[in-house]
């Protein structure tokens, strides 16, 4: 089963890149964009059948490997 | 003193490292990642590069690699451990040091040469930065910017584990002096025992007066005393 998880800085850390981003945005004319925070986007295959097992797994995997705990935050996005 | 220096698949600065030590008479061996057992070292070093092209967050992936278990042990015994750079990232990846190393704040890579305030020279790395507390060092990073939360802030300056801070060349700590937007300037740290230094400058790259100075000789001799 496929199944995803998008980590990103967590709300009161600071995203330069989002940051640029989001003034790039507003150069371009879109006025009413106000902020937007940049992440990363992970799809994992896993050879499970059931949904909260493999929803488990991913948690871990997110915990342990993709997101540094200490300033970013994991959403796992079950299809 | 003997050391290792681990190699991983895009460090750039390990060759460099080892010259520093065999100057000063440290014998070194150099240990591919992939490599389980650590050869008997009173010093670890993790050199700085790019890792594994920094994929995912730089050093993360360094910081699963097979020799590591060996080094936390080593770490864990009282051995030292120095991360330089990319070094520091790893090390911060691995939990062997607390905080973690955002990506600069003007989202540029930095390449000069900084000044720094020796905050803790009680450290078996910086006992010789007692003769001179304000010194320069060259950095390259684009990933330097270090930050924590206010109480592990608070307990790093209480508990002095903050070994460097960025400053002028007069020696003042101030928000000019700051390369990277780093929280309290910090420069590198130490782990509650201070046998773990984790730095984003290089010493390794001011050995010699031919390459501009050698303020970062000081820390091989204060290693090297301890033999």
């Amino acid at each position: 089963m496929k199944i995803s998880t998008t980590v990103t800085l967590k709300k009161d850390v600071l995203d330069p890149q989002g940051k640029v981003v989001n003034q790039t945005l507003k150069n371009m004319g879109y006025k009413n964009v106000i902020n937007v925070r940049q992440g990363k986007y992970f799809e994992i295959e896993l050879d499970i059948k059931n949904k909260d097992e493999a929803k488990k797994v991913v948690d871990q995997i997110s915990k342990k490997l993709l997101a540094n705990a200490v300033v970013e935050d994991y959403k796992i996005n079950l299809e | 003193m003997k050391s290792s220096v681990i190699v991983f698949p895009g460090s750039n600065c390990d060759r460099d490292i080892a010259v520093a030590l065999e100057k000063f008479q440290i014998k070194n061996k150099m240990v591919w990642h992939n490599e389980v057992n650590l050869p008997k070292s009173d010093l670890v070093v993790l050199p700085g590069g790019f890792s594994y092209g920094d994929y995912l967050r730089a050093g993360c992936i360094a910081s699963k690699s097979k020799i590591i278990g060996d080094v936390i042990d080593h770490a864990k015994k009282g051995g030292l451990v120095l991360g330089i750079c990319n070094g520091f990232q790893i090390l911060i990846e691995t939990g062997m040091l607390p905080g973690v190393l955002l990506r600069n704040k003007k989202l540029r890579f930095i390449s000069k040469n900084i000044f720094l305030r020796v905050k803790n020279i009680k450290n078996k790395f910086c006992l010789n930065y007692k003769k001179k507390n304000v010194i320069k060092l060259p950095v390259a990073h684009n990933e330097g910017n270090y930050f924590a939360k206010q109480k592990l802030l608070e307990e790093l300056e209480d508990k002095n584990l903050i070994a460097f801070k960025y400053c002028n060349e007069q020696g003042e700590v101030n928000k000019e002096s700051n390369p990277n937007g780093s929280s309290n300037n910090i420069a590198g740290i130490l782990n509650n025992e201070m046998n773990v230094l984790g730095m984003m400058p290089h010493p390794e790259r001011l050995i010699d007066p031919f390459l501009s100075g050698e303020d970062g000789s000081l820390m091989f001799e204060s290693l090297v005393k301890l033999s």
